[in-house]
């Protein structure tokens, strides 16, 4: 049984930092979600923990055991490639069974485990083909019985599902967190898909050139962002970021005003002075159409997904903001337009971009 | 869509025609022509220069060359019907010549040579062949051809693997195992006859040093038990380069991802050999074989620079034949017949070879 401990892990290609002092606990049995935008080093840091590649500088403990020059068979991982990396001469059946085949397991326990992965992948009727003859999902599947047969402490994905189509990236998604119920062993799982990350993370580790930004749980980062980055990066549509000033400042309120805001007061946070400028957070899907007036603009689109309606329109003072209605809205490009949001679900940022 | 450029050549086969032209005019004149010549000469008694006409003669090259025969003598005995021993013990035969000249009673034996002969329990059986000459060369083609092959496929995958690692100067050793493949072969035949010369080559003082003397100097080229074996070694060494590099474009063609797996499956580094790296080069494997096998039957510029197919006909290969027979010897029909011997043998093993490395789907 084993969890992860990262402690100040670092990673430089010659005078390149890829990773810049990465710390991190994982509980075992977790699933945690490595996201960021591409080049972040969500990969370099998942080969660290398979041991493809070398830590520079830190320490990393897999159970209770310093795996740092361990190698990577003797660390008790497995890992699904972005590329399914499948050998190509092969059957599924030896491609599944070749941990097994390589650990000299016997054959009839070999068979048997083969075909307990096949039945929990249903893949049971693709057992004597080759790779070129399956399907992207089909190896995609082949790949992850290749990595459960051998009943690892830790699983490892690098963006196993980015190059499948939608509705089947949509279906491997719910194997995937089947899989994790059932097995009950640790993952961890690289992808810049937020939706992947929310939907499938116990905890979420977000990424942005080589730091962690933030981690949590899906929801605390979708509601208490620590920081600009993870407020842009979580959430679909984007949240909208407006300038505002601190306008007034009582013993335990606070009032924001700018040019696009209607002035709101809110209770007092800690480390705001009078003046301040502070970036104000609230996401498309927090506004509302119904009179009240805290923002307005001018409707410069408008995108109707039947469940809701997507809008963005463009303030008096130049932001675009988007908000995201429920059904079907009656409204035009070019009308004019109020919205509204609770003042207590904003997100404030200060001007170095974290969270107050 | 615009016309593809495919669709306007189609258009236009003048054009087309007119631009493949040199090449193929080239093609036909230096390897179709030459090709169907040797085909037909090999039928005749043409020979370089003649005063004769000449004449079809049909397959009577071929049983020349390819004409072999066996004999078995039993000991003489005397009239009570034991065995005549002389005075050293040695058991006395009738001579092979007697049936082999004007023999009436052996007229497939007749003009033939003895080839090979061993001794069966007190009987003795003779092998002869008309040319027993080209039947030595065809033997040496063989034998060299057998074990270039594995020595020199083997080693170049060797060398292949080791310098297809990211190591500082890695370079390096690649220029120098690819080197001796730039230099002309004749250039290093010429330079291998000082290595391996009998008096002061370089192999016998070498060999004298690392044994302080105690290895006595040999005539490498000049002794009938080492000649081919000394071409063989310089052949593998001039040759292994060459399939390095052929092997490495391979090896670069199986993806990083296939060995992370592996490493991650607990592979052993042989049984990413054995699972990954091997079956990866299955292409290539084929590839570099039958090369490989080709060059090997062609053997001919070493000898010619070394050896002369010397000393007593152990070196004589068939490329070797066919040109001391058309040229030395003038006889063209001769050494075409010998060309088309060997086009057929080199087809016969590049099919064989095919088929037993082909890709077996289950
Ligand atoms: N061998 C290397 N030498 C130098 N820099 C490298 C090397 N490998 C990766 N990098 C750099 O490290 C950074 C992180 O790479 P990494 O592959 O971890 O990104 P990623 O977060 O997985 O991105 P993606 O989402 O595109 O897969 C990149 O900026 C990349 O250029
Ligand atoms: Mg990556």
């Amino acid at each position: 049984m084993a969890g992860l401990s990262l402690t100040n892990i670092h990673k430089s290609y010659g005078k390149v930092d890829v990773i810049k002092g990465v710390d991190l606990t994982i509980e075992h049995g977790e699933f945690v979600v490595f996201v960021g935008p591409s080049g972040c080093g969500k990969s370099t840091l998942l080969r660290m923990i398979a041991g493809l590649e070398d830590i520079t500088e830190g320490e990393l403990k897999i159970g209770d055991r310093v795996v740092n020059q361990v190698q990577p068979r003797d660390r008790g991982v497995a890992m699904v490639f972005q590329s399914y990396a499948l050998y190509p001469h092969m059957t599924v059946y030896d491609n599944v069974g070749f941990g097994l085949l390589l650990a000299k397991t016997p054959k009839p326990e070999r068979d048997a485990k083969i075909m307990e992965a096949a039945r929990i992948l249903q893949m049971e009727h693709l057992l004597d083909r080759k790779p070129a003859q399956l399907s992207g999902g089909q190896r995609q599947r082949v790949a992850i019985g290749r990595a459960i047969v051998r009943k690892p402490d830790v699983f490892l994905f690098d963006e196993p599902l980015s190059n499948l189509d939608a509705s089947l990236r949509l279906d491997m998604r719910s194997e995937i967190s089947k899989l994790h119920n059932s097995l009950g062993a640790t993952m961890i799982y690289v992808t810049h898909d937020q939706v992947e990350a929310m939907t499938l993370a116990d905890k979420i580790v977000v990424l942005n050139g080589g730091v962690v930004q933030q981690v949590g749980s899906p929801l605390e980062l979708y509601h208490k962002p620590a920081n600009l980055f993870v407020a842009g990066f979580i959430g679909s549509p984007k949240m909208n970021l407006l300038p505002v000033k601190v306008t007034d400042l009582s013993a335990d309120t606070m009032t924001l005003a700018s040019e696009a805001l209607e002035p709101i007061t809110l209770p007092r946070r800690d480390g705001i002075g009078q003046g301040d400028s502070l970036t104000l957070g609230v996401r498309p899907h927090q506004l509302l159409k119904d009179g009240t007036k805290r923002i307005a603009g001018k409707v410069d689109l408008v995108e109707r997904l039947g469940n809701e309606t997507i809008i963005s329109a463009i303030l008096p003072s130049g932001e675009t903001v988007l908000a995201a209605l429920a059904g079907d809205v009656a409204i035009a490009l070019n009308d004019d337009i109020a919205l509204n949001f609770d003042p207590d679900e904003i997100c404030l940022f200060n001007a170095e971009g974290n969270a107050v | 869509m615009k016309l593809t450029p495919t669709k306007s050549l189609q258009n236009h086969p003048l054009a087309g025609w007119s631009l493949a032209g040199p090449a193929i005019f080239l093609i036909t004149l230096f390897l179709i022509v030459p090709f169907i010549l040797a085909f037909t000469l090999s039928f005749t008694n043409q020979r370089l220069i003649s005063p004769n006409p000449t004449e079809f003669v049909g397959m009577r090259n071929f049983e020349q060359l390819l004409g072999v025969g066996t004999l078995v003598l039993q000991p003489e005995t005397d009239e009570a019907g034991a065995l005549v021993r002389d005075a050293t013990g040695e058991l006395s035969y009738p001579r092979v010549r007697d049936y082999t000249r004007n023999n009436a009673d052996y007229p497939q034996l007749d003009g033939k040579r003895e080839w090979l002969s061993w001794n069966w329990g007190d009987a003795k059986v003779y092998v002869l062949a008309s040319d027993v000459v080209f039947m030595k060369a065809l033997g040496n083609t063989f034998l060299f051809v057998l074990f270039v092959a594995p020595i020199q496929a083997g080693l170049a995958l060797l060398l292949a693997v080791l310098i297809n690692q990211k190591l500082k100067g890695i370079n390096i050793f690649r220029a120098i195992y690819f080197m001796p493949v730039v230099v002309s072969i004749v250039v290093v035949s010429l330079l291998w006859r000082f290595i391996y010369s009998g008096q002061s080559g370089l192999l016998n003082n070498m060999l004298g040093f690392l044994s302080f003397g105690a290895f006595k100097p040999v005539d490498w080229l000049g002794n009938p038990a080492t000649a081919l074996w000394s071409i063989l070694a310089m052949s593998v060494w001039q040759g292994v380069g060459f399939h390095m590099v052929i092997w490495l474009s391979g090896l670069q063609t199986i993806p990083a991802s296939l060995y992370e797996a592996a490493d991650i499956e607990g592979a052993t580094t042989w049984q990413k050999f054995r699972y990954v790296t091997w079956p990866g080069l299955r292409n290539t494997a084929v590839l570099i074989l039958i090369v490989i096998t080709m060059q090997a039957f062609s053997l001919f510029s070493q000898i010619d620079v070394m050896t002369g197919g010397g000393p007593v006909d152990s070196t004589q290969t068939m490329v070797f034949q066919a040109v001391e027979r058309g040229y030395g010897q003038q006889n063209i029909a001769g050494g075409s017949a010998i060309s088309v011997i060997l086009f057929l043998i080199v087809l016969t093993i590049s099919m064989a070879q095919r088929y037993l490395t082909r890709e077996r789907n289950r």
